[in-house]
């Protein structure tokens, strides 16, 4: 479980904050969706969770132990990240996925890091890419190369920014079918940035919507509103329901 | 465990196989070379009586050649080009930029106007012409090294803070910003030169062409415990320098602490460089075309790129030495120079290749 409480951040020389006494919770097994404008801070939150960019006031704790009391070691064996972008490097996806191991090394890899990654690489349907270089693969591919690695750091949080945002419609659904089904099995806590809202709404249990540092709602599927999306992001939308989901239609002028 | 998991588990295993298998060959090759580079000069030596001098069985003549002229230069090869290219390898991951090497970015010519001011201030050199193979020596290492590094270090600081700051100066910004180092520390040497004297000048000189057979034994063991020392904190961190190969966010997520690998992995890089260029001048390039040769052999994996890049770039720099004793002899050509010969086309590849956004623009 992850509970973030109050949390305020700025960067370093800037007047004005970007985050001010955010507060949500997430149960494990569940999704939650993050949602707002271009700069409502929601890649930041991420990163102040993981203390990429530490926090100036609040608290972040996973199953009620303070993430910012822990030593990096620990805290990488409790959260995974997947940023927007990691940088394409001459790696093989059976080596990337093996970085997810990291924060358990203490001199080298053992037998049973290599059989775990091997597990996932199996489980994830990688095999056939397993020596390839990731630079050759496709988006989508190295999206689910990406959410290998997050999940051979077994954690109980993962973080992932934009996980869809290069993807095919195809792949953006496959992707966040992944993420729902690693959620539920491994009970982890999930927090997905992500833009589009049919998406969310589809794939994500909760919704925090984001505006002007704050956090403007934060509930089930219920706090979805048009009215809620129109103060956020500043435009008229109908909610429809289809095949019990929810479809958010953007309405002209 | 299930039957796919296996499969996985043997090509793997079998895939590393091949990059141990990389990197044992070009320690095999590293060794023939320095056994070759040993016999070969005005006086030939064969293998056997190269082992026998080795063992202490041979006769006075080849123990004198072996012994205290080839033996301490093929040492010297050896341990200057795995520092160099040690820490080559080490700086194009920490700094994300893979035209750094010690002497793309200012640090070997840094090192080398402290190297000058020790001898021409703190009386560090002295010009011995008793014999052709000694004909400069550094009669005070280690206030010369002192200096190398702290000048080698004021070059990485800068660095250092030029890629902190300016964070989109990208890979052929931050060589930009060594040549103006380089040009600085360049300009410094030439201004003590001008104003020593002609024995110190001498010293100076002769040691900025590169010679690997200025370094003597006493001399040789600073460096080589300096590169034991740095090879150990390298390899220690090889699974650190792996996750920065990502991006910082993603290191950090997987429990780097970044910045504090970065330092202290460039303050070896800096004590390595620096060590080397105070004891034999300064060798161009064997950091940063060791580490690419090797890339391409191994992949971006620094647990065999960081042993394979050492050794390739003693290698290299045997290889080098031999050419340059060989190709005119009995004349010995300067090593910086012929390194400088096979570096600066590899720059150029490295600096144009296209469709790579990590080079040059």
């Amino acid at each position: 479980m992850l509970e973030v409480k109050n949390v305020t951040f700025s960067y370093k020389g800037m007047a004005t904050n970007v985050l001010e006494e955010v507060s949500f919770m997430i149960e494990a097994g569940q999704c939650l969706a993050i949602l707002g404008n271009n700069g409502a801070g929601k890649s930041t939150l991420l990163k102040c969770i993981n203390r990429i960019c530490p926090i100036q006031k609040g608290s972040v704790y996973i199953d009620k132990k303070d993430a910012y009391e822990m030593n990096t070691r620990i805290l990488a064996q409790n959260i995974a990240y997947v940023p927007q972008r990691t940088e394409a490097t001459d790696m093989t996806v059976f080596d990337t996925v093996l970085l997810g191991r990291k924060p358990y090394i203490k001199w080298d890899i053992t037998v049973e890091d290599r059989e775990i990654v091997a597990d996932i690489i199996s489980q994830m349907g990688l095999e056939k890419f397993a020596l390839r270089n990731i630079s050759t693969l496709s988006g989508g591919e190295a999206q689910i190369v990406m959410l290998s690695r997050a999940l051979a750091q077994q954690p109980k949080v993962l973080l992932l920014d934009e996980p869809t945002s290069n993807l095919d419609l195809k792949n953006q659904h496959e992707v966040l079918q992944i993420v729902r089904n690693i959620a539920e099995k491994n009970q982890i806590s999930v927090a997905i940035v992500i833009h589009d809202l049919n998406l969310a709404a589809h794939y994500c249990d909760k919704f925090l919507l984001m505006k002007d540092k704050n956090v403007y709602s934060d509930g089930g599927i219920e706090t979805l509103t048009s009215d809620a999306i129109g103060a956020v992001y500043g435009i008229d939308v109908e909610i429809l329901d289809y095949k019990n989901t929810k479809l958010v239609v953007p309405l002209s002028n | 465990m299930q039957k796919k998991t296996i499969a996985q588990l043997d090509l793997y295993n079998k895939y590393i196989r091949r990059k141990h298998l990389v990197v044992l060959v070009t320690m095999v090759l590293m060794i023939f070379f320095a056994l070759y580079s040993m016999s070969v000069g005005s006086i030939k030596v064969s293998f056997s009586d190269i082992f026998k001098a080795l063992t202490g069985k041979g006769d006075a003549l080849s123990n004198t050649t072996i012994l205290n002229i080839r033996l301490p230069r093929v040492v010297a090869a050896i341990l200057v080009g795995a520092a160099l290219a040690s820490a080559g390898a080490v700086m194009q991951c920490v700094l994300r930029n893979q035209l750094a090497s010690a002497s793309t970015l200012g640090v070997s010519q840094g090192a080398a106007f402290g190297a000058a001011l020790g001898i021409v201030v703190f009386g560090g050199g002295v010009v011995n012409s008793a014999n052709a193979t000694s004909a400069i020596t550094i009669n005070n290492p280690y206030i010369v090294t002192l200096c190398a590094f702290v000048f080698g270090s004021i070059s990485t600081l800068v660095v250092i803070v030029i890629s902190r700051i300016k964070r989109d100066i990208g890979p052929a910004g931050l060589v930009l910003a060594g040549v103006a180092l380089s040009s600085l520390f360049g300009g410094g040497s030439t201004l003590l030169q001008y104003f020593t004297d002609d024995t110190k000048l001498g010293a100076i000189v002769f040691w900025t062409f590169g010679n690997l057979g200025s370094a003597n034994m006493k001399e040789l063991l600073v460096l080589a415990i300096a590169l034991g020392i740095a090879l150990i904190y390298f390899m220690f961190n090889r699974w650190n320098y792996n996750a920065m190969e990502s991006g910082t966010d993603t290191a950090q997520s997987l429990g780097v602490n970044t910045r504090s690998v970065m330092l202290i992995s460039m303050t070896f890089c800096s004590l390595l460089s620096a060590v080397a260029v105070s004891f034999v001048g300064i060798i161009s390039f064997v950091g940063l075309v060791a580490p690419h040769i090797m890339r391409r052999l191994v992949g971006n994996d620094y647990r065999y790129l960081i042993p394979g890049s050492a050794i390739a770039g003693s290698l290299l720099l045997i290889l080098a030495d031999i050419f340059g004793r060989s190709i005119v002899a009995p004349v010995i050509l300067p090593i910086g120079a012929l390194t400088s010969f096979l570096g600066a086309p590899m720059f150029l590849f490295l600096l144009f290749r296209k469709g790579d956004k990590n080079a040059g623009s």
